[in-house]
């Protein structure tokens, strides 16, 4: 792989759905998610303020990529390795909308964590999610991890895993990216770039333009997208996912997406982002720059888009009731599972 | 049985449990083609292929966090760090991960793996080839510690720690690879996770110890019977979980309690034995629980009368044994 082949690939004006081989059904289901994804984020903010849900993190303008890179998947065979921001990415691999909201309200049957983590820490055995810390880009390991094993094992499972552009400084990302190429793990590095680390910017993270450019460095591809061009995404994943398969080994995938919120329900980005920066953001928000493409491909017409946004209301407003009517955790729970228990459920904890 | 040295009991295990479950992963610098920089992985690699005998970039928050995605996608690794002085950089991964694994997802994911460390002093290693690093991970909720001191139960303890649900932090001493031997049975050994063991009994004070501290907390006792003190001493084996049991028991007989380990003083393990033995065992006591422990410097310096200052030995846990007697 030369420092060429690894430069960034720009959106082609000439790819539409027709040639790249993706279908009406698939874009429109894709378009789905996308709003699914902000429906349940909106909500969750929505739980947030009325005093229901203490913290909330956002995945709000990386649908489009999230949504794009789960669709290259087998989303019942592969892994999915997420990070905070995965709310669209987790929902394409399985998890419904009313287990995103016990996580987000911290309910004794929140799949992920029974109420332990904060909101935001996805994982479930049953989805092939691997349950997810705090600490940035220690899950680029897992990963490896996870993909090693099906190497090993000869179960043909690929993993995606994603992290921030920020977290790419962590010593785990290039650790992760050195063994995942040294043994062609089938692992997706997903790099969903924000522009931003909390609040600090791209410039003081590092001194390339771009985090794909340093596909080079360890003999793999690397390519950044327009992450809200979803179909952009998804034939990049596409490829990844394939190459993984075939045994060829890792893609570094950054994905260039806005950050259009603060970092979370603790931040205040006025404080380090001018007015302006924050409006063009919004000019690449995946929902609309998806939804235009898909009109301009006559795609989505206004009874399609009705529906979609019917089922959306109805899956989160299911979802939320689910929920809201789930019993809170007792505290006497609170002691399990720090080691294996002998009479715990079967099929659970090995 | 046969006569087994430490090392060979160790590798005895790895390679008995390699050739039963395909499932178990070697991994670590240099474990393979050389057979690890003490000889321990030496032949797995040959025996089980590269594919299940890894040698790995020189990487320790990689080896620890690529074994936990292989323990949640069905292997059951054994990563090794090479010293225990290099286990810092999987610290992270160790303590934030591979131990909450189970506790943070509710028991939908657990996160087997067994560890191997090789660890302590008096082996001319310094600074950074001599540590003890088990008060900070026995700190740590999640993890299982051990420490064996006989070739026999370094194999058993290793074949449990590889067959347990759960992280298991293996501490093997570099000194007593080559040191000691011993007889050990041929095939499974049982000595299951979490139980102290006296090895020799006595009635007028208990020692504590574990790995190369067994050994010179034994040369002590020989020492104190020529005084006519007769000391029972007291493999832990197991740091955690704890087997409180038959510590209070042997205070509970003896009404002393001496606790030795080459670790620092400050913080370390023996400061939760002592504690242990005072909240829960006090009306036996005649005597406060008392520590033998590596002094309160960084850790081992190299010149051998330097090294010899630092590390704990027969003469000086005789020493404040009798002063524990005469209390
Ligand atoms: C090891 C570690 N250090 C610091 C933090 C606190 N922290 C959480 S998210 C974050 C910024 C991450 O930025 P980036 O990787 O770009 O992802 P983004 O939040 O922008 O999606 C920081 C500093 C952390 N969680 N883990
Ligand atoms: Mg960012």
């Amino acid at each position: 792989m030369s420092a060429r082949e690894a430069k960034a690939v720009k959106s082609p004006v000439e790819r539409t759905p027709q040639t790249l081989g993706v279908h009406d059904r698939e874009l429109l289901e894709m378009y789905y998610y996308v709003r699914l994804a902000r429906a349940v984020d909106e909500r969750m903010w929505a739980l947030q303020r009325s005093g229901q849900a203490a913290f909330v993190i956002s995945g709000q303008g990386h649908e489009g990529a999230q949504v794009g890179t789960v669709f290259a998947l087998d989303r019942d065979k592969d892994w999915l390795v997420p990070f905070y921001r995965s709310v669209a990415a987790v929902l394409v691999k399985g998890m419904p909308p009313a287990e995103i909201f016990l996580i987000q309200l911290s309910k004794a049957t929140d799949p992920s964590s029974g109420g332990r983590q904060m909101p935001g820490h996805y994982g479930h055995s049953g989805h092939k999610i691997l349950s997810t810390s705090s600490p940035v880009t220690t899950q680029l390991l897992h990963a490896d991890g996870i993909a090693y094993a099906a190497k090993l094992r000869g179960t043909g499972e690929v993993c995606v895993t994603e992290v921030g552009e920020g977290a790419t400084s962590e010593g785990d990302f290039h650790e992760a990216l050195n063994f995942a190429a040294i043994h062609r793990l089938g692992v997706i590095f997903l790099v969903e770039n924000n522009g931003y680390a909390i609040s600090v910017p791209l410039s003081k993270q590092m001194a390339v333009p771009n985090v794909s450019a340093r596909a080079v460095g360890y003999g793999i591809p690397g390519v950044t997208v327009d992450g809200s061009h979803v179909l952009d995404v998804y034939v990049a994943a596409r490829e990844a996912v394939a190459r993984a398969r075939r045994g060829d080994g890792p893609t570094l995938l950054e994905v260039n997406v806005p950050r259009l919120t603060a970092h979370s329900s603790d931040d205040r980005q006025e404080k380090y982002r001018s007015a302006d920066e924050i409006r063009h953001t919004k000019e690449h928000d995946p929902v609309h720059v998806f939804a235009g493409e898909l009109r301009a491909w006559g795609v989505l017409t206004d009874a399609r888009e009705q529906e979609i946004a019917e089922r959306v209301r109805r899956a989160v407003d299911e979802g939320t009731e689910i929920a809201e009517a789930a019993p809170a955790v007792d505290p006497a729970t609170a002691t399990r599972y720090v080691y294996y228990e002998h009479n715990a459920p079967p099929g659970r904890g090995r | 049985m046969a006569d087994k040295r430490y090392l060979d009991a160790i590798h005895d295990a790895l390679h008995e449990e390699m050739a039963r479950d395909e499932r178990v992963v070697v991994l670590g610098e240099d474990v393979g083609r050389k057979g690890g920089v003490f000889g321990v992985t030496d032949g797995l690699f040959e025996a089980f292929g590269e594919d299940r005998v890894v040698d790995t970039p020189l990487a320790e928050s990689m080896i620890i966090g690529v074994s936990v995605g292989m323990a949640a996608n069905g292997l059951i690794p054994v990563p090794e760090i090479q010293f225990a002085d290099f286990i810092h950089p999987a610290f992270d991964q160790i303590v934030s991960e591979v131990a909450r694994m189970r506790y943070r997802s509710n028991n939908d994911y657990g996160c087997p793996m067994t560890i191997r460390v090789p660890y302590g002093g008096g082996v001319h290693g310094a600074l950074y080839h001599s540590q003890s690093i088990e008060a900070f991970y026995a700190h740590v909720p999640g993890l299982k510690v051990v420490a064996p001191y006989s070739p026999a139960d370094a194999k058993g303890l290793l074949k449990a720690a590889i067959r347990d649900h759960d992280p298991v932090l293996y501490l093997e001493h570099k000194k007593l690879y080559r040191m000691i031997h011993d007889q050990v049975p041929d095939g499974d050994v049982d000595v299951p996770v979490g139980h102290a063991a006296v090895r020799r009994p006595g009635r007028d004070l208990s020692i504590f110890a574990y790995g190369l501290m067994m050994h010179e907390a034994l040369g002590a006792a020989d020492l104190l019977a020529r005084d006519g003190i007769e000391a029972e001493v007291v493999d832990l084996r197991t740091l955690r979980p704890l087997d409180t049991a038959t510590i209070l028991d042997s205070v509970a007989r003896t009404s002393r309690a001496l606790i030795v380990h080459e670790d620092n003083r400050f913080g370390g393990f023996g400061a939760e034995v002592a504690a242990t033995i005072a909240e829960e065992g006090f009306r036996h006591l005649d005597a406060p629980p008392t520590r033998v422990c590596g002094p309160d410097v960084p850790a081992v310096p190299f010149a051998p009368p330097l090294e010899q200052w630092f590390m704990p030995n027969a003469e000086k846990i005789a020493a404040a044994a009798r002063t524990l007697v005469a209390y």
